[in-house]
């Protein structure tokens, strides 16, 4: 099997095999269904139904009958994206063209790069389940991640129009002031890991526990222990500024619909909108990946064997290997859980209040936290 | 402005110039007057509203902002206007009950018997008690109602969409009372000159009693969600601050008055309807910001739900209208059968009541503020002329003042808690 791997070829084809897999198997449809999640479940937090009814149209391949009540509208999402599809892709006359129809790609498009370093299991017929296993992973992500930001902007700054404009502003400088929170409150789980590649960071949490939640791994060092404080308060600081990188609520400044209209997307319909819609999603379900990978352990499931390179090519490594990348996902959707739990209880900040909270504590906070980590890491072996 | 935020190429050439771009915010505005000098661009003017999400309604605001902060507002109304005031000369009094729904469509019960009770004290009358006792129920039903659609619609604003969801939940029981009680959820039109329509009906009182058992703690939820919320404080703490001298010049009524530290309630101050029988607090904020708006808002609701305890717990009983056969439709059996019953209902209809020339006001204390029926009376079913003095209207002519020296996200806020209708602001 090492062989193999070896083979050019076989590397390119099993990358292609593996992206294809992620994108549309597994994360495009995850982004509708957390569209359809984020409906449901707001539904449920406001006493209300939601979307319950969509079925799937299978009297259209002769079925006497559509799949409807029983399903609970699981079809909605294919609706809406039908529904987008058919919408008029209009492009108001006083845009700018270039910058307009390439603003819905980069808000999109790095979403699903950011995927690509991102061990979302163990290993499966002798490959391992990650697309590029570099080893400046979590570089990687923030440089590629830092880049959807330039889909906002140019959104509101190419609609020239100034709801989308205010709505362009506010993004750029939220999301700059939030960057360097996130860089920072990360480099203690680095320093911790003493490495760059996100396997790696799994590895090291198999081995001695998820960096959260340190007894996982069965015995607590005083050391674990210790280093659990700046760990969480990595964690917290790391979490409020994924809210404030994806743009979700209570800091969703650039497109806070009761004061902008609709902020940097304002002018956008069909296709063009859904793409924001569904870049939204998927940064959300990339920021969750780049917590669960660095807090919770990856694909780990503690107490349950791990399979090697050698043990996933017979029947039960593959299953184990499947369960790893269930459980992976099953973390994801705990956290995007929460996302929307935050969304539908918390009023929003104010602009002013959120570059306050940015950049005189949360900034603070993690500068701080880097040295605690340190000094610990230094005194206690 | 030309240079910062229009790299791109406008279709309308009276856009291209910054003269232009003035012309164009200001230009409709007879009211707007020039704008503040802006020699270098600098400013960014936005039209916010008539048909904007936070503007409920048609509000239209002009807007001239250094970056996020406000440094003129104009507000521009009459987006709604249908004439009332005029619509009223054209009817007898009773006809023209249906369009006092449409004021403060959030309180169509109250608006019905601020109207009703103007007429009457025209006409020299006084309820008996059991009808005076149904108006407070009417009263603080709407008042309650209005509330929260009022709470609901400043969380949203600020952003907690769930808030709205859960007031309008209570929302829906009043209308389910407004129904059994008028007909109608919405434009009830519940009360005639010297009465109501009908009587409250048996099944009313089960019902009002259980929305009375199920709100307070639904309030005390809304509550719990906002009032400790540390991200709804700093939202709405401090700003939009009136102060008391500004609420009495302004001719600010309502929660928003008392919100800046006045303690005036016409409830209190001139009783009408035997509010002075009702053992009831008046809330009053201290700073005048939105916070303190806010929170007497809700204590204000709870003490309608006492109020309307009490008023449930001795209602009189005996007639709801008053006793003047000349002025009030004979009843409907006897119309069917007797011939002078029928042409005093046909003469009642048409001409109207006979109203004695002169001239009334009336303000009754209504969620939004104080909302007065000034008529002038040449005698005779019509009135001469009638006008409204709007709450929310007199509410709204602060925010030029107001608005100024806040950032955008202040605006929504302050519109919020100025809770504000534009059907009773237009007319």
């Amino acid at each position: 099997m090492a062989l193999l791997n070896d083979i050019p070829w076989f590397l390119i084809a099993a990358s292609v095999a593996k992206t294809l897999f992620l994108i549309f198997l597994v994360v495009l449809p995850l982004v509708s269904y957390t569209v359809y999640a984020e409906r449901r479940v707001s539904a449920l937090i406001q006493d209300r139904l939601g979307p319950n009814r969509t079925g799937f149209p299978i009297s259209l391949f002769g079925f006497k009958k559509d799949l409807q009540l029983v399903l609970g509208g699981l079809g909605q999402p294919i609706a809406d994206a039908v529904k987008f599809l058919l919408k008029e892709d209009f492009t108001p006359g006083h845009v700018n063209k270039v910058y307009f129809w390439m603003a819905p790609v980069l808000a999109m498009v790095p979403a699903l790069s950011t995927l690509a370093v991102l061990p979302f299991g163990n290993y499966m017929f002798g490959q391992k389940m990650v697309v590029a296993d570099v080893n400046v992973g979590i570089l990687y992500v923030f440089a590629i991640a830092s880049i959807g930001v330039y889909g906002i902007v140019l959104a509101g700054w190419s609609s020239n129009s100034k709801y989308p404009f205010l709505g362009g502003i506010r993004a750029s400088s939220q999301m700059i002031s939030y960057e360097l929170s996130l860089g920072l409150s990360a480099v203690p789980v680095l320093m911790i890991l003493g490495n760059l590649n996100l396997s790696d960071a799994i590895d090291y949490q198999v081995k001695n526990g998820w960096l959260l939640l340190p007894f996982t791994d069965g015995n607590l060092t005083l050391r674990e222990l210790l280093l659990w404080v700046p760990v969480l308060i990595s964690f917290i600081v790391f979490s409020i500024s994924m809210f404030a990188e994806t743009n979700r609520l209570p800091f969703d400044l650039p497109e806070s619909e009761t004061e902008l209209v609709a902020g940097y997307h304002t002018e956008y319909s069909s296709m063009k909108f859904a793409l924001f819609f569904l870049g939204e999603y998927a940064a959300m379900i990339a920021g969750s990946s780049v917590i669960t990978v660095l807090f919770l352990g990856g694909w780990h499931i503690p107490f349950l064997p791990v399979n090697t390179l050698e043990s996933s090519m017979t029947a039960p490594g593959a299953v184990l290997g499947l369960v790893h990348i269930t459980a992976f996902f099953a973390k994801v959707a705990v956290l995007l859980g929460i996302f929307i739990w935050v969304r539908w209880t918390l009023p929003r900040f104010r602009f002013d209040q959120l570059m306050k909270l940015g950049w005189l504590y949360l900034f603070e906070i993690a500068l701080v936290n880097i040295f605690i980590t340190a000094a610990i890491l230094a005194l206690v072996r | 402005m030309a240079h910062t935020t229009q790299p791109f190429e406008q279709p309308d050439a009276l856009a291209k110039t910054e003269v232009g771009l003035q012309k164009l915010a200001s230009g409709s505005l007879a009211t707007a007057g020039a704008l503040s000098p802006d020699l270098l661009g600098e400013k960014l003017v936005l039209n916010m509203g008539p048909s904007h999400p936070a503007t409920h309604g048609v509000l239209r605001l002009v807007l001239e902002m250094d970056g996020e902060l406000i440094t003129k507002a104009t507000p521009d109304l009459g987006y709604l206007h249908r004439g009332d005031e005029k619509i009223a000369e054209n009817m007898t009094y009773n006809q023209f009950v249906p369009y006092t729904d449409r004021l403060d469509y959030l309180a169509p019960l109250a608006n019905n018997v601020a109207y009703a009770m103007a007429v009457e004290k025209l006409m020299g009358w006084e309820l008996p008690p059991r009808g005076q006792a149904i108006r407070v129920i009417c009263c603080e039903l709407a008042r309650i109602s209005s509330h929260l659609l009022g709470l609901g619609a400043f969380a949203m604003d600020t952003g907690a969409l769930t808030v709205f969801m859960y007031t309008f939940t209570e929302r829906e029981k009043i209308y389910n009372l407004c129904e059994v009680i008028s007909g109608a959820r919405f434009t009830t039109s519940y009360t005639r000159i010297g009465g109501m329509t009908r009587d409250l009906p048996e099944a009313f009182f089960p019902m009002v009693r259980k929305f009375l058992e199920e709100f307070p703690p639904s309030l005390d939820e809304v509550d719990g969600l906002l009032s400790r919320n540390r991200i709804f404080v700093d939202r709405t703490k401090d700003v939009g601050c009136i102060s008391k001298e500004d609420a009495i010049s302004f001719g600010i009524s309502g929660p928003n008055l008392r919100g800046s530290g006045v303690d005036h309630d016409l409830r209190k101050r001139h009783p009408y309807l035997g509010y002075e029988q009702y053992d009831f607090d008046i809330p009053v904020g201290s700073a005048g910001d939105c916070y303190d708006r806010y929170l007497c808002r809700v204590e204000e609701m709870r003490q309608s739900v006492h109020i309307l305890r009490q008023a449930l717990d001795k209602l009189p009983s005996g007639p709801i209208t008053v006793s003047d056969p000349k002025n009030l439709p004979p009843a409907k059996t006897s119309v069917m059968t007797k011939m002078e019953e029928l042409i005093h209902h046909f003469i009642l209809h048409t001409e109207g009541l006979k109203a004695p020339p002169g001239e009334v006001y009336f303000g009754a204390e209504n969620p939004k503020g104080e909302l007065g029926f000034y008529i002038q009376s040449k005698g005779g079913g019509v009135p001469h002329r009638l006008k409204i003095r709007a709450p929310s209207f007199v509410n709204l002519s602060i925010l030029p003042k107001l608005l100024p020296g806040h950032f955008m996200s202040d605006v929504v806020a302050i519109l919020g808690s100025l809770d504000f209708v534009m059907g009773e602001c237009d007319r």
